[in-house]
């Protein structure tokens, strides 16, 4: 049960259909006939233009989650919130629920997605397949559904708008950096990071 | 119905992780041993496995969360001379009322639009390609990938209620709790995206052949 060819086929994951694979040129999406979904496009930024981007995202990352995202006026007093404090608060408030939710949509799932990229990307720079290669791009897979950063960017402006009925608010710097990660995660949207399958030799181990 | 060639029939199958074209081996299904991709070490199927059963299951269950989600309170607003319960429903009025409707819009959206579009599409989806209806298959493959999509935004009122939650703390003066309607609801959007995610939207094009 060996591959057949993997280069020179491509299977429509939505319909099942097989395709002999062109090379894209700049902007082409290459679209089935038969469902129309996305096979494949041209992927214009390098393996470094990535990683540049990845090592952006940790930073802005880093900001979003340490400084507070609103702070509220009520009276002269206080109070303002980060994603963590958001996090422990609905643990304590009986809602342990949406406290591991939101830990790991917010905070774990885009935290590992970030670190395998970089590690991934490091190495395909080299020109080599970092190790755990293999496990990483399968939990990287199953991952991509489960961030949700960009949600809660407009989460925080609805309630921010919803507060504003009530108190005084400032937007904090944190709302900030999560503007520029939802940037970031929309140009990251359009990759396909299944081309480092390809790009990096494997193993003779 | 078109003349373009599916793996299935040329003993192919694409791996569902890395996207590998590997060759099937005849009978391994009958077997009943899974195949692994050569390149990724996942399993591999000629489709996802169970996909009607399970989609359907994890549908009705999100479908019976999603009702005390929008029964049930989701967020108490408490000052010093009134309690103030909300719904998801009531939270929306009150953003419209109060001079935001383009947030009640995106809001209702989020919240109410979203999940029941899901349910409605899924169990469309469902219905059609476990008949091996041929029935505006393009337009059923278009609408798939549109709840796939938009799916996991409707996780916008949770983020809400959190965020509101952690940043309400005057004490006495007022203060934000969230409600058992919250938790309800956010079980309701993952088990929405499980079940969007365990249909195969291949099942569309197979004609009665591939009914498990």
């Amino acid at each position: 049960m060996g591959t057949t060819a993997p280069e020179t086929l491509l299977i429509c994951e939505h319909c099942d259909t097989v395709y002999r694979r062109r090379p894209l040129a700049r902007g082409d999406v290459a679209r089935c006939a038969c469902c129309h979904a996305e096979l494949e496009r041209h992927q214009r930024l390098s393996v470094s233009a990535l990683l540049a981007l990845v090592l952006t995202a940790m930073i802005v990352f880093v900001q979003a989650n340490m400084w507070p995202i609103v702070t509220l006026g009520l009276n002269g007093q206080l109070s303002g919130a980060t994603l963590w404090g958001t996090i422990i608060v609905m643990w304590q408030q009986q809602a342990q629920v949406v406290a591991v939710l939101a830990a790991g949509t917010l905070f774990f799932f885009p935290l590992v997605k970030m670190l395998l990229l970089g590690w991934l990307l490091w190495f395909a720079r080299l020109g080599r397949r970092a190790p755990g290669f293999v496990p990483m791009m399968v939990t990287l897979h199953y991952l991509q559904p489960w961030t949700m950063s960009e949600v809660f960017v407009l989460g925080a402006l609805v309630a921010i708008v919803k507060a504003h009925l009530y108190f005084d608010v400032v937007a904090d710097p944190g709302i900030y950096a999560y503007a520029a990660l939802t940037l970031l995660i929309t140009i990251f949207a359009g990759v396909d990071l299944r081309q480092l399958w390809e790009l990096t030799p494997e193993d003779q181990a | 119905m078109s003349a373009l060639p599916r793996a299935a029939e040329l003993g192919l199958i694409g791996c569902h992780v890395c996207g590998l074209v590997c060759a099937d081996a005849p009978g391994h299904a009958e077997a009943g041993d899974a195949l692994a991709c050569p390149r990724c070490g996942s399993a591999l199927h000629r489709r996802k496995p169970d996909s009607y059963v399970r989609t359907w299951a994890l549908m009705i269950a999100a479908f019976l969360l999603y009702i005390p989600a929008n029964v049930l309170p989701i967020m108490r607003t408490a000052s010093l001379n009134d309690i103030d319960d909300n719904t998801i429903i009531s939270g929306v009025v009150e953003l419209w009322v109060k001079g935001s409707p383009d947030l009640a819009i995106i809001v209702f959206t989020a919240s109410i639009v979203v999940p029941m579009l899901k349910f409605l599409s899924l169990g469309t989806l469902l219905v059609s390609s476990q008949r091996g209806s041929g029935w505006a298959r393009p337009q059923r493959a278009k609408l798939y990938r549109l709840v796939e999509f938009i799916g996991y935004w409707s996780m916008l009122d949770v983020f809400v209620v959190a965020l509101l939650t952690a940043l309400v703390r005057f004490g006495l003066l007022s203060l934000v709790e969230p409600l058992p309607g919250v938790i309800f609801f956010g079980l309701t959007v993952v088990l929405t995206m499980l079940a969007s995610m365990s249909f195969d939207p291949r099942l569309i094009w197979d004609g009665r052949d591939f009914d498990d």
